[in-house]
């Protein structure tokens, strides 16, 4: 018996010694040569045969030891998911976001009424009870309002565009993805943050609205707001797919259908945060220009919003293929 | 006791991962937290000192150039440290490479770039309320100890033992004289021999030489590592 290992330890050994070095090459350096490749593939199984023996002969010795971190190195390399950023990048943008776009559209819509909805209530509730206001907005930011002034009209005075569209687009993805987190709360949490911001935007709005500055903040909103509350809509669509997930996961288990989700829901996420971090930048810079009149804001924010929606729904995709095959 | 977490392979003999704890977690976290911490703060004083020479500094009035060099990097550093450096060291961080841990996917693979955001962007919820309260508790509480993140993602946190050395020791002839058993007992005894007390060191060396057939007629002028290692050869 004995010799017998001994024959298979001095016949194995030097494969060991080449398996080991290759992987660390393999794991330090970008690209492997395509023997080498197929060379590590092809030790695979003989490794997980020498591994088996070893584990019989010595089932706590070095050399198991040995052979289980070549064998899992291996396995981590081998089965390492082939990656092509570009390549991929490009496909979410043209085609991917669309198609998760249309798997969750009835949570979009749904989501979008939720927000509507509660920025109706919110206008009512302001309009109706205008001491509520101070619930949704700052102490300071009511001041300014009933003194006649919008709380941005000094926002540029008080900070280059530069720093106030980081802020801006910094503080946009966190209650993005605070929408899109909170869902693992069977949706509840991304519900609660979608009524909330509703519920926010149309209080402020009535409030401005009853000092006679409606008009003046909604110039403010136009250029980025189309692309921001798509976004918090979207969020909340994929907080809420979450949610239905837990929910409800079908045919798979709880954890597998959320990961499924989690997966296909985060792709959107990347193409709407992209999105979102233009809005911010146009939040800092537009926005707060005073030489840039309604229509010009309009037409920047409608014209980024119809890109949006053009990715969004893979127009952008098609249109490309059009002018392609042209 | 660690736990082990094993996957079926395609060869039939499975792939045994040793989950890293909770301690393993935090330890690694917060060498982490240290790094890019200071990492950003390094960046930040340096940049502003190179531009004003001052940190004393009205934001008013700073430039584009201030912002776009000192402010926007300094803060990318902090908030995409784990992700990017996750991505770049195939699921290692500087911290966990000091605790001894990396991040792989549930099959034993490296983990790509969607699961490492995925198990990044949830750390909004594992953070809540503070000092990643929630992430802990779920980590405690799970099996594998996963935080919120590691499960969204599919992914888990092991220990990364380096590959240890190929045996030197072993060796086919060593092998037929006294077995892979004695081999690994006497391998074990000399990479311990240092820390050992004489007296126990010299007994247990006594003895394998003894199973081995191999402990030589002269006793008082032995030296028992020696020909522990003569049995190795």
């Amino acid at each position: 018996m004995e010799g017998r290992v001994a024959r298979w330890f001095e016949l194995r050994s030097r494969v060991w010694y080449e398996v080991a070095a290759e992987l660390r090459a393999v794991e330090h350096g970008k690209h492997a040569a395509p023997a080498t490749v197929r060379e590590l593939v092809r030790s695979y199984p003989e490794i997980a045969r020498d591994l088996a023996i070893a584990r019989r002969e010595a089932p706590d010795g070095a050399l198991t030891r040995h052979l289980e971190q070549i064998y899992l190195e291996l396995h981590r390399v081998i089965f390492r998911s082939p990656g092509n950023w570009w390549r991929d990048t490009k496909f979410l943008f043209l085609h991917g976001a669309a198609i998760e776009s249309m798997r969750i559209r009835w949570h979009m819509i749904w989501v979008t009424a939720l927000f509507c909805l509660s920025a109706a209530a919110g206008w009512l509730l302001v309009a109706r009870y205008p001491e509520l206001a101070t619930l949704f907005a700052s102490e300071g930011m009511v001041e300014t309002v009933m003194s006649g002034q919008l709380w941005t009209d000094d926002l540029h005075n008080v900070l280059p565009s530069s720093v106030l569209s980081v802020q801006l687009f910094t503080n946009n993805v966190m209650v993005s993805l605070f929408a899109v987190c909170l869902g693992i709360f069977f949706g509840l949490g991304t519900f609660y943050i979608i009524s909330l911001n509703g519920m926010m935007l149309g209080s402020i709005f009535a409030f401005t609205h009853q000092y006679g500055l409606g008009m003046r903040l909604f110039e403010w909103v136009a250029a980025h707001g189309f692309v921001e509350l798509s976004v918090i809509c979207v969020a909340g669509a994929v907080g809420a797919s979450f949610g239905e997930a837990l929910a409800r996961p079908g045919h798979l288990t709880r954890l597998a259908s959320f990961q499924q989700a989690v997966r296909r829901g985060l792709k959107l996420m990347v193409v709407a945060l992209v999105f979102l971090i233009g809005a911010g930048f146009v939040e800092g810079f537009v926005s707060p220009n005073p030489n840039i009149n309604l229509a010009g804001r309009l037409a920047v924010g409608l014209g980024y919003w119809v890109l949006f929606v053009l990715v969004m729904s893979g127009g952008l995709g098609r249109l490309l293929n059009i002018f392609r095959r042209r | 006791m660690q736990d082990v977490y094993s996957i079926p392979s395609v060869t039939g003999i499975d792939l045994n991962l040793q989950i890293a704890g909770p301690g393993a977690r935090s330890f690694a976290f917060v060498i982490d937290w240290h790094i890019r911490l200071l990492a950003a703060l390094g960046w930040y004083v340096a940049g502003t000192l190179i531009l004003y020479q001052t940190l004393a500094i009205d934001y008013s009035t700073t430039s584009f150039v201030f912002n776009l060099g000192v402010v926007y990097p300094a803060l990318a550093i902090y908030f995409l440290y784990h992700p990017i450096i996750e991505l770049i060291m195939a699921g290692r961080t500087p911290g966990k490479r000091i605790a001894g841990v990396r991040v792989v996917k549930a099959d034993g693979a490296m983990p790509g770039i969607g699961e490492i955001l995925i198990r990044n962007v949830f750390r909004l919820i594992d953070h809540l309320p503070v000092f990643y309260c929630v992430g802990l508790t779920v980590s405690i509480l799970s099996k594998n100890s996963l935080r919120i993140g590691d499960m969204a993602a599919g992914t888990l946190l092991v220990y990364d033992q380096k590959a240890e050395r190929q045996p030197q020791a072993l060796s086919g002839d060593a092998i037929n004289r006294v077995g892979m058993d004695g081999l690994e007992l006497a391998h074990d005894l000399l990479a311990r021999w240092d820390r050992l007390d004489v007296p126990v060191r010299n007994e247990l060396a006594r003895q394998l030489l003894t199973k081995f057939d191999s402990l030589p007629d002269e006793l008082h002028s032995i030296n028992f590592r020696r020909e522990l290692e003569k049995v190795l050869a």
